[in-house]
């Protein structure tokens, strides 16, 4: 209720402030678009089903993109996790490309992968695939020792351990590090779009920009929005299926 | 596994020596112990914190190596953890993320137990520890009491023939301990498992313990091994209680002074 509430409340404000600008003219109207205008070239583009492509374009493009990185991460993680000579040697790798920020490589990215798809799913995955691996390994490196003493005194063996101890006790880390991936995924698909497509959230709202239309940057960046915290809020539903017992109910 | 869930095996801990690398400095923690546990025997090792008799317990549950010597379970040296050491921590270390009954059937199922049974198996040690209504529950749902006796329950539905316990009772109130204390003794007496008790308690080792180890203070060396033959169901107040009490308080004492010096 408080978060519908809430949202309510942030339309209003925001409706407030660009009828009252359309009012009092403080800034050109044009630069500061209202409610009313960004659903109406919404409903203009729902019609002729251009959002819906642009959405669907993106949507896959993050999803095929966060799940290579996903599927990377969690495969070095477990990796890394076992087997100290392999962390060893991929931790200064890692550790020395991670702080570079990706956008230094989005212009390789399209050298190197054309203008197409790939080129944006790859990068993607390339960014999103650093937090989710150093989350994934962390979690399932500090396994509490207890938990894995407890488990050896009845019995478990070393494979015993990793499936019933370790994968468990880091399944809530994991599933931090791939909501925090997925945000990264969201946050990177624009400038990705922004260069060299021609279909997308990202290419919707730099189309906005070229053909000046503020409506059109407000609108893909709620669309935006909306995208991110539905898909935050299904991976906390699924969290919460995943840690039942490790809260208070 | 031997059918019938009953009985121990006897515990040998030959010439044991721990030192732990501090400072870059190797410093002894336990210094030649030499101890031998009979079969179903209920023995406690006492002494001032920091003493190494939690160590000891690591040592025979298999979770640290000693830097000399080795324990033998029967005739068969140990070399790391095993299903035959049943162990209960302190802090209770339940899994988290299963119910009071998975926790309970893990070591069942481990050793392949068919589920069927593994429910059986549950079922009977957590009617032993008076929490079969609470089998749904998740750890996080008990206090510490209920949690302690889950895991007591885990570590006997496994049938060991040995239970280690690191101060069960340590994180408990005064009176929840008193409870547990008679619990352990009423299932001992069903159960004759060979237990080794670390505790700090002197009321609680002259309660349960059969026979009673003093360690010195660090590093730790056996100081004094005390008979308690008091028989079965225990009286707090009788004055031989009492007298156990006072004598191995006075030693127990003295180890601690030395700290001090």
């Amino acid at each position: 209720m408080i978060r519908v509430a809430a949202l309510a409340g942030a339309l209003l404000v925001w409706a407030l402030v660009a009828y009252g600008n359309l009012a009092l003219e403080v800034m050109n109207p044009v630069l500061l678009p209202t409610p009313g205008e960004v659903g109406a070239l919404a409903a203009v583009q729902i019609r002729d089903g251009s959002l819906a492509h642009h959405l669907a374009v993106s949507a896959l493009r993050i999803v095929e993109g966060f799940g290579l990185a996903a599927a990377a991460a969690l495969a070095l993680g477990l990796l890394v996790a076992v087997y100290t000579p392999a962390r060893l040697a991929l931790e200064p790798v890692i550790e020395f490309v991670r702080p570079i920020p990706p956008l230094a490589f989005l212009p390789m990215f399209l050298v190197w992968f054309g203008l197409g798809e790939t080129s944006k799913v790859a990068f993607i995955a390339y960014t999103t695939f650093f937090p989710m691996f150093v989350g994934t390994g962390a979690s399932l490196l500090r396994v509490d020792v207890m938990l894995l003493r407890a488990a050896a005194s009845l019995g478990a063996s070393r494979r015993d351990l990793l499936r019933r101890v370790v994968l468990p006790a880091a399944l809530p880390g994991i599933v931090v590090a791939l909501r925090l991936g997925f945000g990264l995924a969201i946050f990177v698909i624009v400038g990705a779009e922004f260069m060299g497509a021609d279909a997308g959230l990202g290419n919707l709202i730099m189309e906005g920009r070229v053909f000046f239309n503020p409506a059109q940057i407000v609108m893909g960046a709620l669309l935006l929005g909306a995208l991110g915290s539905l898909v935050n809020a299904l991976l906390l539903m699924t969290e919460r299926r995943v840690l039942r017992g490790r809260a208070l109910p | 596994m031997s059918p019938a869930g009953v009985g121990g095996a006897r515990v040998r801990v030959e010439g044991v020596h721990k030192a732990f690398a501090l400072d870059g400095r190797s410093t002894p923690a336990l210094v030649d112990i030499n101890l031998e546990v009979q079969a179903g025997e209920l023995l406690c090792l006492l002494g001032p914190s920091g003493c190494g008799k939690s160590t000891l317990l690591n040592i025979v549950a298999g979770f640290l190596p000693p830097t000399r010597g080795r324990v033998l379970v029967d005739a068969t040296p140990i070399t790391g953890p095993g299903p035959e050491r049943g162990v209960v921590f302190q802090e209770y270390v339940l899994f988290p993320w299963l119910t009071v009954a998975q926790n309970v059937e893990f070591g069942p199922r481990l050793a392949g137990v068919e589920a069927a049974r593994c429910r059986e198996i549950a079922a009977r040690y957590l009617d032993m520890v008076g929490l079969r209504e609470h089998a749904t529950k998740f750890p996080v749902q008990l206090s510490g009491g209920m949690k302690q006796r889950v895991a007591i329950a885990r570590a006997l539905a496994n049938n060991p023939s040995i239970v280690l316990m690191d101060e069960p009772f340590g994180a408990l109130d005064a009176q929840t301990r008193e409870v547990m204390q008679e619990e352990l003794s009423r299932i001992q007496r069903v159960e004759h498992k060979t237990i080794v008790f670390v505790t700090h308690s002197i009321r609680e080792a002259v309660y349960l313990a059969d026979r009673l180890v003093v360690l010195t203070s660090a590093p730790g060396r056996i100081r004094e091994i005390f008979s308690i033959k008091l028989g079965e169901a225990r009286d707090r107040f009788a004055p031989e209680f009492t007298r156990y009490e006072s004598e191995i308080t006075r030693v127990v004492k003295e180890e601690v002074a030395k700290v001090r010096e």
